[in-house]
């Protein structure tokens, strides 16, 4: 495990009577790139501002390379932020607003234009030195900003919410381009979004946040494959929780859902408590004709609704007692099966019991 | 007419700027003419006034004759608005980001003394600043003040009139400026290593200029033509050239002198707020709109 770079043990902010973040306590190891994903009001804004230093923890303590620094100012941290508006100078030029921090840190005359001039040319801006940032796209202004930051070579970068004000398609593109410029710089970045894509594309680690703490700090894949809390499963991803009553039976927790039928997951999947339940991604569902053999969990039902996604079709399909289950299918199989399924099917929906996941008992209750 | 208009999109910027133009000729340009041709005039009220081109030696005349008053107008001018700018910045920097919910009652504490009239707010002041007056007369009486200690009737009273008369229209804009700045800019710059005083002189002040570029010519201009401070405030050791103007005009019924010397005064305002424009840059001004 390489050194650990920023660590928060058991931070805590109060606004007023409000807990904004409640007792977070994270490493972040040199040269991760580590999101906080959470939807608006889950605290992953004010945990980054108290890492940049703009909020002071109610209580709690945060170290920056072994070094506490939970009330040093912000511009005595060795910590720079891309700012969700970027916050660029507006009457300062783009080589001006870049050159900010090297002047502020005593840095003069040719390693300053050299320094830009490197950072500029990371974020491929060159022959923008002169304009101001009113001349500038959102993209634009965006790599400015993370070159503002980045030519400081800090310890760490923080980034809020870098991509919310650009369109999807530059969304994207950005999203390539910073992992890109992680990867080159090898400073570690600390990642703010309530986007899941993103982090799910960008990440080495997730922590999952909601209503003040994390619910779930793990890498994209066993994020998506072994979500551990409802809320993680429904957060990232679209997931189908099968809910009821909780028994064991050998290697298998069960659960025998309101309609009699009995679904399995094996135990090695995790711990699923008194209060948990069996969950399984809309892709890992097979849909079969009635009369169809299975092996492993089975449940019927009738397609209430169908739509054709292009590489994807998702069905709505309704079981017993009104429970209704998500299934996307892949559409290779439209040269054996000439036709989608229609509302009003009767199907069998099965799945292998290693394919699904267990949450535990809820923690943000 | 609306019909008409279409026709002819161009037509409708000078047709809404057509009520200011004609407001402008009417009470602006037609006057200067007047005032032009007054200036050029010699003769008194009683033998009548002639207009010659050679009545041009008035301008050298009265500026050598008012000299005094000129320049001591520029500099009380000039002193007023740099105490309305000394005083107004914090003050509207306080408004701006610290007074929270108090924000609008001190905007309005800071306007409230124009609800009253102008000669009112003067007069005022004559009876404060008395020798007499509440303020000093205690003081003298208990012999922190000697007795001869006068305030009214010295160019510091006159300043100071000049300075309280004037100073919301240095606050106002200095506050809108401030108010305008993304705080998050601030943020910015500190994070990038500016200490408080550092990210105040890189990005605050930088920001507010045009605020203060508006709220200096603001006090400037009118303190230039000021005569009711001098006159109720000062005394003949303070005249300004509004003074001068005033009693030419309305006194001596001299009406060419008087003319020139508005005349000379419009010209000498517009070159101080050229230079002024030319020392602050106009390139800093739209960079902080823009």
């Amino acid at each position: 495990m390489a050194d650990v770079d920023v660590r928060l043990v058991n931070v805590t902010k109060k606004f007023g009577d409000q807990t904004a973040v409640d007792g977070i306590t994270l490493d972040v190891s040199d040269g991760e790139f580590f999101t906080l994903l959470g939807p608006s009001g889950c605290g992953k804004t004010t945990t980054l501002r108290m890492i940049g230093g703009f909020e002071q923890p109610t209580s709690g303590l945060i170290e920056l390379k072994g070094e506490d620094v939970t009330f040093l100012p912000a511009h005595e941290r060795d910590v720079n932020t891309v700012f969700q508006s970027y916050a660029l100078f507006p009457h300062l030029t783009i080589f001006e607003n870049v050159a900010f921090g090297l002047r502020r840190s005593g840095i003069k005359g040719d390693e300053v234009t050299s320094r830009v001039g490197e950072a500029l040319e990371l974020v491929q801006l060159i022959g923008y030195e002169k304009r101001k940032p009113a001349q500038l796209s959102g993209g634009q202004a965006q790599r400015v900003a993370l070159a503002r930051a980045l030519v400081n070579r800090p310890a760490v970068l923080l980034l809020d919410e870098p991509l919310g004000a650009l369109d999807l398609k530059l969304r994207k593109q950005m999203g390539i381009e910073l992992k890109r410029i992680q990867r080159e710089v090898s400073i570690t970045f600390i990642y703010v979004t309530h986007d899941q894509e993103e982090a799910m594309t960008m990440s080495d680690r997730i922590a999952v946040m909601n209503k003040g703490h994390y619910e779930q700090l793990a890498g994209p894949e066993t994020l998506y494959e072994r979500p551990t809390t409802r809320f993680v499963a429904s957060f990232v991803g679209a997931s189908n929780l099968l809910e009821g009553k909780i028994g064991s039976d050998g290697e298998s927790w069960t659960v025998t859902l309101p309609s009699g039928d009995v679904v399995r997951a094996p135990k090695s999947l995790g711990d699923i408590g008194t209060g948990g339940a069996i969950g399984v991604r809309p892709e890992k569902l097979t849909l079969l004709e009635p009369g169809q053999e299975s092996k492993g969990n089975r449940l019927d039902g009738t397609v209430v609704d169908t739509s054709y996604l292009g590489v994807l079709t998702q069905y709505t399909v309704e079981g017993a007692g009104g429970l209704r289950l998500l299934v996307s299918e892949q559409n290779v199989d439209r040269t054996t099966r000439s036709d989608t399924w229609r509302p009003g099917e009767r199907v069998a929906l099965t799945w292998k019991p290693e394919h699904g996941f267990v949450v535990g008992d809820s923690k943000s209750a | 007419m609306i019909a008409f208009l279409r026709r002819r999109p161009g037509l409708l910027p000078l047709l809404l700027l057509a009520p200011a133009i004609a407001w402008l000729v009417a009470f602006y340009v037609y006057p200067a003419i007047q005032m032009l041709q007054a200036s050029l005039w010699s003769g008194t009220l009683e033998s009548g006034f002639a207009f010659s081109w050679a009545n041009a030696a008035t301008y050298p005349a009265a500026l050598d004759r008012y000299s005094d008053q000129f320049l001591r107008s520029i500099l009380y001018a000039a002193v007023s608005t740099v105490v309305c700018l000394v005083l107004a910045f914090p003050l509207a920097y306080t408004i701006a980001y610290r007074a929270g919910r108090f924000r609008t009652l001190l905007l309005f504490i800071v306007i409230a003394p124009f609800f009253t009239s102008f000669l009112l707010r003067v007069l005022a002041w004559k009876t404060v600043l008395g020798d007499d007056g509440f303020l000093l007369g205690p003081l003298k009486s208990i012999g922190l003040l000697p007795e001869e200690f006068r305030v009214l009737a010295t160019p510091i009273a006159v300043i100071f009139g000049i300075s309280y008369n004037f100073f919301p229209f240095m606050v106002l804009p200095i506050y809108v400026s401030l108010e305008k700045i993304d705080r998050r800019l601030v943020e910015a710059a500190k994070d990038l290593y500016a200490g408080p005083v550092r990210a105040f002189q890189r990005i605050t002040l930088p920001l507010a200029l045009p605020g203060v570029f508006a709220g200096s010519l603001l006090v400037f201009i009118p303190a230039m033509g000021d005569f009711v401070n001098a006159e109720l405030l000062g005394s003949v050791q303070t005249r300004l050239i509004g003074n001068v103007i005033q009693s030419r005009f309305l006194v001596n019924n001299d009406y060419p002198t008087a003319a020139a010397l508005s005349f000379m005064l419009m010209a000498g305002i517009l070159a101080a707020v050229f230079m002024y424009a030319r020392v602050l840059g106009t390139d800093e001004l739209e960079s902080g709109i823009g």
